[in-house]
């Protein structure tokens, strides 16, 4: 059973001129895969992206998310899912502002319906996790860009989501702050096992990934295996 | 858990935009210190008119001459009506006419100055019999009160009040002095104790001659200004009140009660109209107030649709990560109310205190037995009404945050 499986999705953007932003698109996502998605500007990889972490909806075709089509799942389980299932890192970072560190990685366990008293451990886990134990109680506008990306992959694992999505989340970075983000995703893939759906436009990033998903103009264009996976071999510096 | 999160938010973000929030609320704060001022000082000044009115007598019956006052031109005919006679007050003696009557004592009054000596002071002067040390309570100091006989020879004795006592006499003797009034001698008989403000009438600084003195040589007067009766108990009073509007209108051949040439005053009838003035005037003026609270309110709604457009990124990225929309709405509202109630309560305070203040001034200053009166009722109802401010006008905000699509949020600058 694939985690993830979108049938012939289509998206057209209708505001004052009608705008297809996906043309019939169609693959499948195991439990654990790795995968960049990769194509020029505006070929529709955020569309896609949305649709998949349940932050929209498709004009045409189906999505099933655990071989159950987000169709039949109402606004608040999507809610849920999103919560529970799924973790999102975006390429501004979405972090609040006037807030620090660890109210910015507890956010999620707010919705989860987890006693509170168990909220202060897994939010110092998570923030171990990335490597930011010593910036817990920094003001979120007052870290480096990096550091930032990290806090929100630490918010976006923190509820041991089953897929964790990423859309150019090195794209504001500079390539050591990048490198060290590359390594993060990549070590929650192999060493906790989520799966990881990320988009890029940079071939190096792209190739940490185990599979690469091309798009041009909304449709996939080539979906093949990496064959020289790119590896983090330093770790983390604390 | 939800709640206590939105809840510490919520005062996060009305700390993190202290001068902005408290501007914010300034309607709401307006709106409900007045209402409590408006609630506190009207309770407080029905209280004194009323504890006033009470020191009358709940026995006391006072018969006035002209209409019963609805405007100032009918109060000018009731001080100027000479339709209360000496006859009117034979009749209504009359076991026959007025079975539960126990005391009656016409009553003429005027203001005049008095002199003794080099001194001169302007003082009220109440033409009376003896009846009166009962029907007022009124206790003498030094001397003695007038006499039935005194009255009946019109007599040139006066009874004098301890403030009179004080500005004519200081602190020489009184008893056996003459003082001039109206050109007229009196011999000091009495001194009367000290009464104090708390009732409608100053004692103090008032003198009692005999009312046939008082008409015959000073005022020039045949008939009375008032003629005051006590009944034989609280219970017999409204009997007692009719018996002597039937009286009073045989003798004056009248038909129609609405042609009346005199009119009643009880204690209770007083009270009765105090308290529906008052009430009324009070809950006017708590209405007006009020109207703050409205256009607080759309202050409130305002500043809300501001903050949901700049947190727009905020909702945004609180549902990609898994609120629903009751979560946003919620906790938008908990702001809205959270503000509106902060409001109401630093009105209370402010109302409380100002009321607390004023109340003192004015017993202090103006001499009134003033007492605060903490309003109970306002204090809840503006808190409730504050909240139900905040959520009435936090809704439409807290709806728009909610109803927001997560994409377009996280996508806005
Ligand atoms: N909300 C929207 N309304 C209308 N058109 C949109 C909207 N979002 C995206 N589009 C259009 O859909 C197409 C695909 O956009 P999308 O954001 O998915 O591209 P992308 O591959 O993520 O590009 P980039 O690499 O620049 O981020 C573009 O032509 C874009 O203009
Ligand atoms: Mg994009």
């Amino acid at each position: 059973m694939s985690l993830i499986e979108v049938k012939n999705l289509q998206k057209i953007y209708e505001d004052d001129v009608e705008t297809p932003a996906l043309n019939g698109v169609s693959f499948k996502v195991e439990k654990g895969e790795f995968i960049a998605i990769m194509g020029p500007s505006g070929s529709g990889k955020s569309t896609l992206l949305n649709i998949l972490g349940f932050l929209d909806k498709p004009t045409k075709g189906d999505y099933l998310f655990e071989n159950k089509s987000m169709n039949e799942y109402t606004n608040d389980e999507l809610a849920q899912i999103r919560n529970k299932k799924m973790g999102f890192i975006f390429q501004s970072f979405n972090l609040l502002p006037r807030t620090n560190v660890f109210e910015n990685v507890k956010l999620p366990l707010v919705y989860s319906g987890i006693e509170d008293n168990l909220w202060d451990e897994m939010v110092n886990k998570a923030i171990d996790a990335v490597g930011l134990s010593h910036r817990t109680v920094f003001e979120s506008t007052k870290l480096s860009g990096g550091e930032k990306q990290r806090v929100a992959i630490a918010r976006a694992l923190i509820l041991k989501p089953d897929v964790i999505f990423a859309d150019e989340p090195t794209g504001n970075l500079d390539s050591k702050s990048g490198q060290k983000i590359m390594e993060i995703i990549q070590r929650l893939n192999e060493e906790y096992g989520h799966t990881i759906i990320l988009i890029t436009h940079e071939t190096y990033t792209a190739e940490h990934a185990q599979r690469i998903i091309k798009i041009i103009d909304g449709a996939i264009e080539s979906d093949v295996k990496v064959e020289h996976q790119h590896h983090a071999t330093d770790h983390f510096e604390k | 858990m939800i709640f206590k999160y939105n809840l510490k938010t919520a005062l996060r973000g009305l700390e993190a935009n202290k001068s902005r929030s408290s501007l914010t609320i300034l309607g709401i704060v307006i709106g409900i210190t007045a209402i409590m001022m408006v609630m506190s000082l009207g309770e407080g000044a029905q209280n004194l008119i009323l504890s006033q009115i009470q020191t009358i007598g709940s026995k006391t019956i006072a018969i006035l001459p002209g209409r019963q006052p609805k405007g100032i031109m009918d109060s000018l005919g009731t001080m100027f009506g000479d339709s209360l006679k000496e006859r009117d007050v034979e009749a209504l003696k009359k076991k026959s006419n007025v079975p539960n009557l126990a005391k009656i004592m016409p009553l003429v009054f005027g203001s005049a100055s008095a002199t003794y000596q080099n001194e001169s002071y302007r003082l009220t002067i109440f033409g009376v019999d003896d009846l009166v040390v009962k029907i007022y309570d009124l206790e003498i100091e030094n001397g003695d009160f007038f006499t039935g006989e005194d009255v009946k020879g019109r007599a040139d004795v006066v009874v004098i009040g301890s403030k009179v006592k004080e500005e004519l006499f200081g602190s020489s003797e009184a008893i056996g002095q003459k003082i001039k009034s109206k050109g007229r001698s009196l011999r000091v008989v009495g001194v009367l104790k000290k009464k104090g403000s708390g009732s409608m009438v100053n004692f103090d600084d008032a003198v009692f001659i005999p009312y046939s003195t008082a008409q015959q040589y000073l005022f020039g007067i045949k008939y009375y200004h008032r003629i005051i009766v006590e009944a034989d108990s609280e219970n017999n009073v409204s009997r007692t009140v009719e018996d002597i509007k039937i009286t009073l209108r045989n003798m004056h051949n009248i038909t129609d009660p609405e042609k009346d040439d005199f009119y009643i005053e009880t204690q209770e009838g007083m009270m009765s109209m105090v308290s529906t003035v008052t009430s009324a005037l009070t809950l006017f003026l708590a209405a007006v107030a009020a109207i703050s609270l409205l256009v607080g309110g759309v202050g409130i709604m305002n500043i809300m649709l501001v903050s949901v457009t700049e947190r727009t990124r905020e909702i945004g990225l609180r549902k990609a990560i898994g609120a629903t929309e009751k979560n946003i709405l919620t906790q938008f509202l908990l702001e809205a109310v959270l503000l509106t109630a902060t409001g109401g309560f630093i009105g209370i305070v402010l109302g409380a205190s100002l009321s607390f203040l004023t109340s003192l001034v004015l017993s202090k200053y103006a001499n009134l037995e003033w007492v605060f009166v903490f309003p109970v009722l306002a204090a809840f109802l503006g808190l409730g009404v504050s909240a139900a401010v905040g959520l009435v006008f936090g809704l439409y905000p807290a709806r728009k945050a909610a109803q927001k699509n997560p994409i377009e949020a996280l996508r806005y600058e």
